[in-house]
Order: structure tokens, then C-alpha cells, then sequence
């Protein structure tokens, strides 16, 4: 064989192997959650339902889930019954694409469509006490399941736009996501160890919080940190960013309620 | 507000020295933070807390602002008799909160 | 010249004072602030508050504690003393302090005999950089003690409150 025909040969079984990968993504089975850059004893925090102060949350998302409230006079639970079998799974497959809406919505913004339209209470504020609880409780049903979210064919070009917003600098320190969670993880800033970006565990307890909080208050102290403006809660920007990392997170699993430092 | 999460076995043998973990919701404001405007946040936190095995106290702890917020305790005591363990948090602002836990010893 | 070195030999705290003093008297117009941690003083007044006069004696006590923490907000911490916890021969309370916090108290557990094993876990806050020092009041009111230094380092990105 020439050596011509040996370097096509051989890049096109590369690009054979590995079909969807684009420059600097990680490669699916390399893909870690933040549980394994932690110490032992943070994980310890974690793996005890008894120690992990985000379980808390999950309780009082338990007594939320029950509550009639609202004009209708409604719980969840009236429509939605025990939420350990019509929750299951139902977080790890969002934000989910809403045919109404025409366009994606997170979890959060799921519970309050509901609670508006269906049990015609007032939203939630994001990251409220209430709307954590509630999200806690839900995604916390989704523990130890495989996420899902991004399947649908008509998320694509929400996936490509959070995807575009992931590799973009933004910023005085001119940095993308992509600069230290594709490319750099495994390496440490200022002392503390740079994770994959993977959000297996929201709503998370962050140690630095002190309490527990949402994907997008994660993203938006990131995004401060890079000292730009960060997008609002709710914006479809931060829609967009919350269903690509959870499409690159595809098949990994659910850890809600994860601790984090 | 779920006030706690306990973990004390269900069942023991007399005489087993077994652990019991406590976890409970605060916010265990310091008082040395300030506002955006200067102003000092005042003190809010769990002082004391203590658990009681049949009505005698086993174990007793005062809390200060070095406690981390959403405090979580873990000690050990003896399995004795079968009966109830009552937990107390008693904290600044009038603040009080209990929760209880039975045990079986054989 | 003279005063340069002098200032130049001289601890952090010692040069605030001075500050102080040369502002007292006009000639530098330095502010001098109250450190807001506590300091070796603070510590061991405290210690002393527990203690009285009695000596006090290292071992017996184990800290546990991460060597580099996480996040200085919530640091897990196990401490134990060796005792055979019989009605003759308990731990009575175990205080913990530290040294760089605006306080010197960390926590106090008051034990007995019933306690069986004396072993107390809970979670801290370390404000920086520093040693946790644990004592130990025995059946026999002895005091004995550790002391552990824990490196502390900033989170990486700070945020806005929300």
C-alpha cells in the first residue's frame, strides 16, 4: 500500500471511529463526573443520603410535591401521583423541547408552566427555597439513570447554539468553557482542580454556597468569574448552554443531589 | 422546612456502641459578614445541641460561628434499652427545633 | 536608615503598631486596622477560659481533619480521643479552637461514660490557612491536647451574590 492510500486509509477509520467528535471535545468514554475530582471526604458527604445536607432540599421538595395550592387547588401529586414512579427519568431528559413554546425549557421552567397554568398558583422565583426543593426532589428521582436529554431531532439546533456559546471567549479574561473544561481539566486553578463541566448532580450542594443551587447559577458565577456579564436566569442563552451540557453529558449518569466544593 | 435528617439504627444488641448522625437546616449566619452596603449581617446561629436517650442526656455540644451552615453532627452512644432519642437545636433568635428517633435493643 | 531596618526586622503586627504609634505622633498617616482574626493571644485565652490553670499535655486526642481543604466553608472534622470509656475512666468534654478565624471557638462536646466511643464528627469553617488545636477533659480532669495546621486555599471563581 502507498503511503497516500495509508494515511487516507487510516483517517478515514478515524473518522469512522470517532464520527461526531469535534476538536477539543472529550471523548465519550472519557468523560468523568465531578465526584471524581474530589477529595474522599467531600465524597463522603455525598454518598450518605443521612450527611448530604442537598437531601434537605429533597424532603422539603417531598412535603412540596403534596401541598394543594393555587385558584385550582391542586398538589403535583394529584396529577402526577407518586413521584418515585412518573418522575422517574423525567429530569435526566431535560431541558426537554416544548411543542407549545416551540423551543426548549428547563426543569424549572417546567415546575412553573405547571404551576401557572395548571394549578394556577404564581411562578417561582429561580433559585427560591421552593423551586430548588421541587427540582431537587424531581431530579433526585433520576438518580443512578443514564441522562437522555438532547435526543429529540427538533432540540438540534438549540443543541448547535448552546454548543456555539460553550466554545466562544467571552469576557475581560477572554476565556471559553471549552478553555478549561475540554482542554484543561485535570489541571488545577488557584489550587483547586478544574472538572470536565459535566452536570450529573443538579440541583447541587455547593460548599462554597453553603447551600444548594441550579445549573444556571453555577454557569452564571463561572461566567462572572471570567469577568463577563452573565445571562440572565431564564434567557435563552442560558436554555441553550444548560441543553448542551447535558447532551454532552449523554449516557453519563444522574447524581442529584450532588456536593460540590 | 425539613428540620432534620437522623440516622440511628433500627435495631441493635445491648451493649453495641453504635452511631447516630444528625443533620440539620440552618443557615448559620456568622455575624462577621457585611452587606454590599457595609452593613454588619447580624448573627444567626445553632448554640447548642443535645440529645437525650429515654429522657437522660448522652451527648451535648455548643455551637459556635466556625460551625458550618446546615450544621451536621455524628457521635456514638451505648445501645442500652429500647426507646426513643430526642434531639434538640436550641439557637439565636429564639430559635428551636427537635426531632426524635426510636431504637429496638435486643 | 535606623528605622528602616528596624521595620524591616520586625513582624506584620509589630509594624502596625508601629504605624500606629508614628500616626499618634504625626508623622506617617497610616490607619491601623484591628486584625480580624484571632490572634495567638485570643487563642490561648480562650484555651485558658476551658482550662484554668491546669496544665495541659499533649496526646490522647486525634484530629481529623483534610491536610489541603476543598472549600474553607465546609471542612468535615472527626475528633477522637483514646479512652476506654468506663464509669472510671471517660472523656468529660472535648473543646476545639482555632487560630485564624475572627473567633477562637469552634465547638465544645460534652461526653460521659454512656458515650462508648469518644468520637465527635461535624463540619467547620476555616477562614484561611491555620491550626485547629483540640483538648480533651478527662474523668480525672486532666487536659490533654492536639494540634493540626490545615491548609485553607480561596475558591477559584468567585461570584456575585445572587
Amino acid at each position: 500500500m502507498s503511503f497516500a492510500r495509508a494515511i487516507t486509509a487510516a483517517m478515514a477509520a478515524l473518522l469512522v471511529a470517532a464520527p461526531s467528535l469535534l476538536a477539543g471535545e472529550i471523548p465519550p468514554d472519557e468523560r468523568r463526573s465531578g465526584y471524581t475530582f474530589m477529595g474522599p471526604d467531600t465524597r463522603a458527604m455525598q454518598d450518605d443520603d443521612t450527611s448530604n445536607p442537598g437531601m434537605l432540599f429533597v424532603l422539603d421538595g417531598e412535603t412540596l410535591w403534596k401541598q394543594k395550592l393555587g385558584a385550582a387547588g391542586k398538589a403535583c401529586a394529584d396529577c402526577h401521583g407518586d413521584a418515585r414512579e412518573s418522575m422517574k427519568g423525567v429530569a435526566a431528559h431535560y431541558p426537554a423541547f416544548d411543542k407549545a413554546l416551540g423551543r426548549p425549557v428547563t426543569l424549572d421552567q417546567r415546575i412553573n408552566l405547571e404551576r401557572t397554568q395548571r394549578q394556577q398558583a404564581a411562578p417561582l422565583a429561580y433559585e427560591s427555597h421552593d423551586l430548588l426543593a421541587l427540582s431537587a426532589y424531581i431530579a433526585n428521582q433520576s438518580r443512578g439513570i443514564a441522562i437522555t436529554a438532547g435526543d429529540d431531532p427538533e432540540l438540534k439546533p438549540f443543541v448547535e447554539k448552546g454548543r456555539e456559546l460553550f466554545m466562544q471567549r467571552e469576557g475581560q479574561l477572554n476565556l471559553a468553557c471549552a478553555n478549561c473544561h475540554n482542554d484543561n481539566f485535570d489541571k488545577h486553578l488557584a489550587g483547586s482542580p478544574i472538572t470536565q463541566g459535566q452536570p450529573t448532580g443538579y440541583p447541587e450542594y455547593r460548599l462554597e454556597w453553603q447551600t444548594l443551587g441550579s445549573l444556571e447559577r453555577r454557569l452564571r458565577s463561572c461566567m462572572t468569574g471570567v469577568r463577563a456579564q452573565a445571562y440572565d436566569y431564564g434567557s435563552p442563552e442560558m436554555v441553550a448552554l444548560e441543553l448542551y451540557l447535558m447532551s454532552r453529558a449523554h449516557g453519563m449518569t444522574m447524581e442529584t443531589p450532588a456536593v460540590r466544593p | 422546612m425539613a428540620s432534620a435528617l437522623i440516622n440511628v439504627p433500627r435495631k441493635a444488641k445491648r451493649g453495641d456502641v453504635i452511631e447516630i448522625k444528625a443533620l440539620t437546616s440552618h443557615i448559620m449566619e456568622t455575624g462577621f459578614r457585611r452587606t454590599a452596603a457595609g452593613d454588619l449581617v447580624p448573627r444567626d446561629i445553632i448554640t447548642s445541641f443535645n440529645c437525650r436517650y429515654n429522657g437522660a442526656e448522652v451527648f451535648r455540644a455548643d455551637f459556635f460561628p466556625a460551625i458550618a451552615a446546615n450544621p451536621f453532627i455524628s457521635f456514638f452512644t451505648v445501645a442500652k434499652e429500647s426507646g426513643k432519642f430526642e434531639f434538640e437545636w436550641i439557637g439565636d433568635n429564639g430559635f428551636s427545633s427537635t426531632a426524635s428517633a426510636s431504637i429496638i435493643v435486643e | 536608615m535606623a528605622v528602616l531596618r528596624k521595620i524591616m526586622q520586625t513582624t506584620r503586627r509589630d509594624f502596625l503598631g508601629l504605624a500606629g504609634g508614628a500616626a499618634v505622633a504625626g508623622a506617617v498617616p497610616i490607619v491601623t486596622l484591628r486584625p480580624l482574626e484571632a490572634t495567638p493571644e485570643t487563642l490561648n485565652a480562650a484555651i485558658r477560659n476551658v482550662v484554668g490553670e491546669a496544665a495541659v499535655r499533649s496526646g490522647k486526642v486525634k484530629l481529623d481533619i483534610p491536610p489541603l481543604v476543598e472549600n474553607g466553608n465546609t471542612v468535615p472534622m472527626t475528633v477522637s480521643v483514646a479512652s476506654p470509656m468506663t464509669a472510671d475512666d471517660y472523656v468529660k468534654s472535648i473543646h476545639v479552637f482555632n487560630e485564624k478565624n475572627p473567633q477562637p471557638n469552634i465547638a465544645n462536646f460534652y461526653l460521659g461514660p454512656s458515650a462508648g466511643r469518644a468520637q465527635v464528627a461535624t463540619r467547620i469553617r476555616l477562614a484561611d490557612s491555620q491550626k485547629v488545636v483540640a483538648i480533651a477533659r478527662l474523668s480525672d480532669d486532666s487536659f490533654w491536647s492536639v494540634s493540626t495546621d490545615v491548609i485553607v486555599t480561596l475558591a477559584a471563581c468567585t461570584e456575585e451574590v445572587n
